[in-house]
């Protein structure tokens, strides 16, 4: 069992693990080491197996066959808390908090730091709280509930739970997916450090340029499978998503052009107190506006009263000139508007149902005015949305929440395209879709706009915007404070309106 | 470190809370305001019922049911609900009064804890069942109260059976504090401290916020299921010698029905249907308030069969209040800033 040219040992070694879903073989025989010290990136389409990698880590599943091997002992993880105990922190891709508890609590819940008589030490646990996200660059109160918490501050707050375990085993399932820029960086520095210091990382992202920035080490999966595990400087960045997808891909971001026609989405004066104010702004037929700017500028906040999820203060928003019925979702959607939300857990889908029902929701009034659903045409149109956009599954029937995080995402999405929006407003189109599927969902939105369908785009994705829109709006702060067209769009001018005078000091 | 932090204004923090604690305040004042109006109506109606009889009636039927209540709402607050609560009540008073009646030395004491351990056994059985079995909570109410029934048959134990310093302790105060009140207010504070101060009552409060993430974050789900139904099962046996001290006649069928008014008490009291949230201290009060509404409807001679409607029409209130404030809060904090 000597090695002939032994470097250090692994802190922790997945050997040859398999785990299967009923039919569905998951992970099948991976094999990767982890290294004290080091961040090691586990890249690979939607459903290719990571999270599975990651929830066998984490004691929630047990390998069917294959094991786990921690400082050189074989160990067997029979549930989450065990994990915890060998040092093992995990954030997850789903939040996984508790909506009736502080954020503070949140962060300390199992662990709480005690005192007299045992009894938990409350100032300690503020201070601990604070103290994280002080490291963070955050400040997110921690008294508050967690309940309402936006997308972004569940991610902080899910980071700073981890941070908080001390592990020595960090293990992050696509934490940067809601965060802005500033927010990567801090993240980024805070886990450097503890890299340094000696933890372990596991980092899974779909943006290519936070893995080459973060880790020193990846393992690649294409269907479960384990495909190659290099130093990061040995992998171009090509290299890597061709071994991801099996092929290589064509141009990212076509864009078709299309002569953009006549005012579909008018909104004027809208403004609700302390989030936004004086937002007005058109869409007309074939065109992509994007709205960009910072996270928590208050993009998604008006993309929702639009829609009327939300309510709204004051302000009026018409389609095809006709005035909508403020703060009713159906009223918009009767209208030919659909809106793909920015929280899709939460809002997009329902878990337990299957995924052709999913599909199919927002229209079941549609389809079954003729007194029943058709379930064979259900079935049809469910599978010609989910193939377009390459989403991975079993069966139809199968409930949504077995579905793999971004598969999730493009129901939701398939569920929205499917109602054949005249105005379709997608909060954050590709957040956790993989490089393959992305270059899909512009084609898709491109191909809607040049249908004539006005698309309104919520996005943190530079290159996203800059590809895709004919205009950009720029938020800041809770109004529009810029106006760019397609031509004068650059990562620069983008960049600067959003920070505004931020980026001149 | 935090100077910076400290000398930010708070004054996008204290929004979400202030409504919080505005919720909070609205619903136990709203409760205080039920009762003030209630006694003020029955007494102008009927002045006997300010007497120090029925005071202390009043009082007495309240501790029985707030121990009660404050062993549901820990049951509730994990996302679960403990219906055998009046089966296990009744056992536990014809067990203890058996016991009593047989051994007439037994002090008050181990009357007590025989209750305890009685009611806690039972308590085990109900959540290994509800947390492994996947029994429907109904189940195990019958299967008690069958079990009460074989043993007892017809019988009835009378108070004349029983010592005298057994029913002394049912009925009679030290520094006017009566015992059955003593005891109510101890496990209110107990179960108070607990919940709030302790990882134990903590990890309750996550478990019924989110079982999937209490799960992740290492918390031992079904220990703790069990051990709350532990709790609540002793509690309710604790009743039950309570309720034999009190009345002194017992037979198979004391205590049937008592799970309606427990759980009525939890809710009107706050603790939410679906976990997480609420206070034993809520549930008390919740128990106060039906104690009262069923001793007004007594002295205003009105039908036991409203005294049913009445608690159930109570129960579907504060569910739809609850709702309707859920999701005021969960707008509201929506639409804050978090940061501060
Ligand atoms: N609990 C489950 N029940 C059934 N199937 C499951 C379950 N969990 C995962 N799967 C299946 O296992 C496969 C791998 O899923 P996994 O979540 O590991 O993918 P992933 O690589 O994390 O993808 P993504 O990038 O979308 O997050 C998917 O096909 C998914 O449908
Ligand atoms: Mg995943």
């Amino acid at each position: 069992m000597m090695r002939q040219n032994p470097g250090p040992a692994p802190l922790l070694e997945v050997r040859d693990v398999s785990k299967s879903f009923g039919a569905v073989a998951a992970v099948a025989g991976v094999s990767f080491p982890l290294y004290a010290g080091e961040a090691h990136a586990l890249v690979g389409e939607n459903g290719a197996g990571k999270s599975t990698i990651v929830k066998m880590l984490a004691g929630v599943h047990r390998p069917d066959t294959g094991t786990l091997v921690l400082d050189g002992a074989p160990v067997d993880f029979g549930s989450p808390a065990e994990a915890r105990a060998a040092g093992i922190a995990v954030i997850y891709q789903e939040p996984t908090l508790f909506p009736d508890l502080s954020v503070a609590e949140n962060i300390v819940m199992g662990r709480h730091p005690r005192g007299r008589l045992g009894m938990i030490d409350r100032a300690a646990v503020r201070a601990e709280a604070e103290g994280l996200f002080s490291r963070l660059g955050v400040r997110i109160d921690v008294e508050r509930p967690a309940r309402g918490l936006s997308i972004a501050d569940q991610q902080i707050v899910e980071i700073a739970k981890a941070l908080g375990a001390d592990a020595r085993l960090l293990i992050m399932d696509e934490p940067t997916a809601a965060l802005s820029l500033v927010e990567v960086e801090r993240l980024f520095t805070v886990a450097g450090t503890l890299r340094e210091e000696g933890a372990a990382i596991m980092f899974i992202s779909h943006r290519f340029e936070e893995i080459t920035a973060l880790c020193q080490r990846v393992t690649v999966m294409r269907d479960g499978r384990h495909v190659s595990t290099d130093p990061i400087d040995d992998l171009t960045v090509e290299e890597m998503v061709r071994r991801m997808v099996g092929r290589d891909l064509d141009a990212l971001f076509p864009k078709q052009e299309v002569e953009p026609g006549a005012v579909v989405l008018e909104v004027e004066g809208l403004a609700r107190q302390g989030v936004f104010r004086d937002i007005s702004f058109s869409v007309r037929a074939g065109e992509i506006v994007a709205l960009a700017g910072l996270v928590g500028s208050g993009r998604s906040e008006v993309v929702q009263a639009v829609f009327g999820v939300d309510e709204r203060d004051a302000g009026s928003v018409r389609l095809k000139g006709k005035r909508l019925r403020a703060g009713s979702p159906r009223a918009a959607m009767a209208a030919g508007m659909a809106l793909v939300p920015e929280d899709r857990r939460q809002q997009g889908l329902l878990m337990d149902l299957s995924i052709e029902r999913n599909v199919n929701l927002p229209r079941s009034g549609a389809l079954a005015r003729l007194g029943f659903l058709f379930g064979g045409g259900e079935r049809r149109e469910a599978r010609r949305w989910t193939e377009r956009l390459r989403t991975r599954y079993g069966r139809l029937s199968d409930a949504v929440g077995t579905l793999s995080g971004g598969n999730q995402q493009k129901v939701v999405l398939a569920k929205w395209l499917a109602t054949d929006p005249r105005v379709l407003i997608v909060d954050e189109p590709t957040r956790g879709i993989d490089v393959g599927t992305k270059a899909e969902v512009h084609r898709l939105m491109s191909a809607l706009a040049a249908e004539g369908v006005a698309v309104l785009m919520v996005s943190s994705e530079l290159p996203e915007v800059l590809g895709m829109a004919d205009r950009v709006l720029i938020m800041r702060e809770g109004r529009i404070v810029a106006e760019i067209p397609r031509a004068e769009a650059t990562e620069d001018s983008v960049m600067f309106a959003a920070m505004g005078q931020e980026a001149a000091a | 470190m935090n100077a910076t932090k400290a000398a930010t204004p708070r004054r996008r923090m204290a929004a979400p809370q202030a409504i919080f604690s505005t919720v909070f305040k609205a619903r136990e004042s709203g409760i205080v305001l039920a009762l003030i109006l209630l006694i003020a109506f029955t007494a102008t109606r009927n002045s006997r019922f300010l007497s120090a009889q029925s005071i202390r009636d009043i009082l007495l039927g309240t501790a029985i049911l707030a121990v009660l209540a404050v062993g549901q709402a820990i049951v509730m607050i994990t996302r679960n609900i403990d219906l055998s609560v009046g089966s296990v009540l009744g056992l536990s008073a014809f067990a203890v009064g058996s016991l009593l009646r047989d051994n007439q030395g037994v002090p008050v004491i181990v009357a007590l804890l025989a209750g305890l351990v009685l009611g806690g056994a039972c308590g085990v059985l109900n959540g290994v069942l509800v947390r492994f079995g996947q029994v429907p909570a109904l189940g195990t109410l019958y299967a008690l109260r069958g079990v009460n029934y074989l043993w007892a048959g017809g019988q009835q134990i009378n108070a004349d059976r029983l010592p005298e310093s057994f029913l002394d302790f049912g009925n009679q105060a030290i520094l006017g504090v009566p015992w059955l009140v003593l005891i109510g207010l101890v496990v209110l504070a107990v179960a108070t401290i607990v919940l709030r101060g302790y990882r134990a009552g903590r990890e309750l409060y996550a478990m019924g916020s989110s079982p999937q993430a209490a799960e992740l974050a290492g918390i031992k789900v079904s220990r703790n299921t069990i051990a709350a139904f532990l709790v609540s099962g002793a509690l309710a046996g604790l009743a039950g010698v309570l309720f034999a001290a009190r009345f002194g006649t017992i037979d198979a069928a004391a205590g049937t029905g008592y799970e309606l008014n427990v759980v009525a008490a939890a809710v009107v009291g706050g603790v939410a249907v679906f976990g997480g949230s609420g206070t034993v201290w809520g549930a008390s009060l919740g128990a106060l308030l039906l104690t009262v509404i069923g001793s007004c409807l007594a002295v205003l001679d009105i039908n036991q069969f409203w005294q049913q409607a009445i608690v159930g029409a109570l129960i579907l209130l504060a569910i739809g209040a609850d709702r309707l404030v859920a999701s005021r809060v969960a707008r509201a904090l929506r639409k804050r800033d978090s940061h501060v």
